[in-house]
């Protein structure tokens, strides 16, 4: 099963991740934020399961927030 | 057995970065550092040049040696360093467009020109960021910045400059390729093109530069995302992507 780890200490909330996910499952957690003041992006527990590792969220991310096993 | 697809590349430091969210600088550095990663440079032999902009900080970032070079000299400082070090280390520039294509014009271009044995990732986002948003030479017709108000106007401030053409023309450029960041299959065609530049230093073929095109949604006035689809929508037909140079055969 493919796992996506979020470094949210670095997150910025800048979307680009929620934008390349071909499968639609990542979004920015409103309701949480990291030191820096951003929200951050993370991707729901019950979608964890759908992720297919493409890794192109990760690819996107300018800050190195994602890493992707599989 | 869990297989790791993505994770920082060792040639970074865990120094959060300093820039916007969403700017396509983070990107940049990180393809460069997994490029030289994958072709296994010893980290001892890299040297980087660091450029004035917002750029300037990514010694920071760079787990490799790095040094900092005046507004626009960062060429000149590669060629230097290159001839007396010798060809068993790795010199990469990095530079934006306010950097290379303005103040730095005429060290890029003699650099290219003498086909000096240096990679060079250009930045290209038609603007002035670390300044404040200020019109660029690379700045799109129309395009408004703090200097441009009303939109860049072909009668007071002339044509953009695309430097990837214009350099294209001289029989020292090795490689010249434009490529964009603004999708995952993009940034991965990006990788692959600082990776043939890198490669063209390390068979000693002479310069290569890779001009990416960038989003600077802070001074663009739009979010990330809308900044990556200025990109795609308005950006690319004026600076259209591929390769100009190839003269990897001829050296």
């Amino acid at each position: 099963m493919a796992k996506v780890t979020f470094n949210e200490a670095i997150c910025k909330a800048c979307g680009l991740c929620v934008e390349a996910c071909p499968k639609k499952l990542l979004v920015i957690d409103k309701s949480r934020v990291n030191a820096k003041g951003y929200n951050v992006a993370t991707i729901p527990e019950d979608k964890q399961s759908e992720c297919v590792g493409c890794a192109s969220c990760a690819v996107m991310c300018p800050d190195c927030v994602i890493t992707v096993t599989r | 057995m869990e297989k790791v697809v993505f994770q920082k590349s060792n040639m970074l430091t865990d120094a959060p970065l300093h820039f916007c969210p969403g700017c396509s600088h983070g990107i940049a550095n990180r393809l460069i550092a997994e490029c030289m990663e994958e072709l296994n440079i010893d980290k001892k032999n890299i040297v980087g040049i660091a450029p004035v902009g917002c750029a300037v900080f990514n010694y920071n970032y760079f787990d490799v040696d790095m040094i900092e070079a005046a507004h626009g000299r960062a060429p000149a400082v590669a060629t230097g360093l290159k001839r007396v070090l010798g060809n068993d280390k790795f010199v990469f520039v990095y530079q934006g467009d306010g950097d290379l294509a303005s103040i730095g014009a005429a060290e890029i271009i003699h650099a290219a020109a003498r086909c000096e044995n240096i990679s060079v990732v250009f930045i290209n986002n038609g603007i002035y960021g670390m300044t404040g948003g200020q019109m660029a030479p690379t700045s799109l017709l129309g395009q408004k910045s703090t200097t441009s108000q009303k939109g860049r106007d072909i009668g007071r401030n002339g044509y953009p400059v695309k430097m990837s053409e214009m350099l294209a023309q001289l029989d020292g450029a090795t490689y010249i390729e434009r490529v964009s960041t603004h999708d995952a299959a993009n940034v991965r065609k990006a990788k692959q093109a600082i990776k043939t530049a890198f490669k063209c230093q390390l068979e000693n073929k002479g310069f290569s530069m890779i001009e990416v095109l960038s989003a600077c949604p802070t001074n663009w006035g739009l979010t990330p995302v809308k900044a990556m689809e200025h990109i795609k929508n308005d950006v690319i037909p004026y600076y259209p992507l591929g390769v100009f140079a190839d003269r990897r055969n001829e050296k």
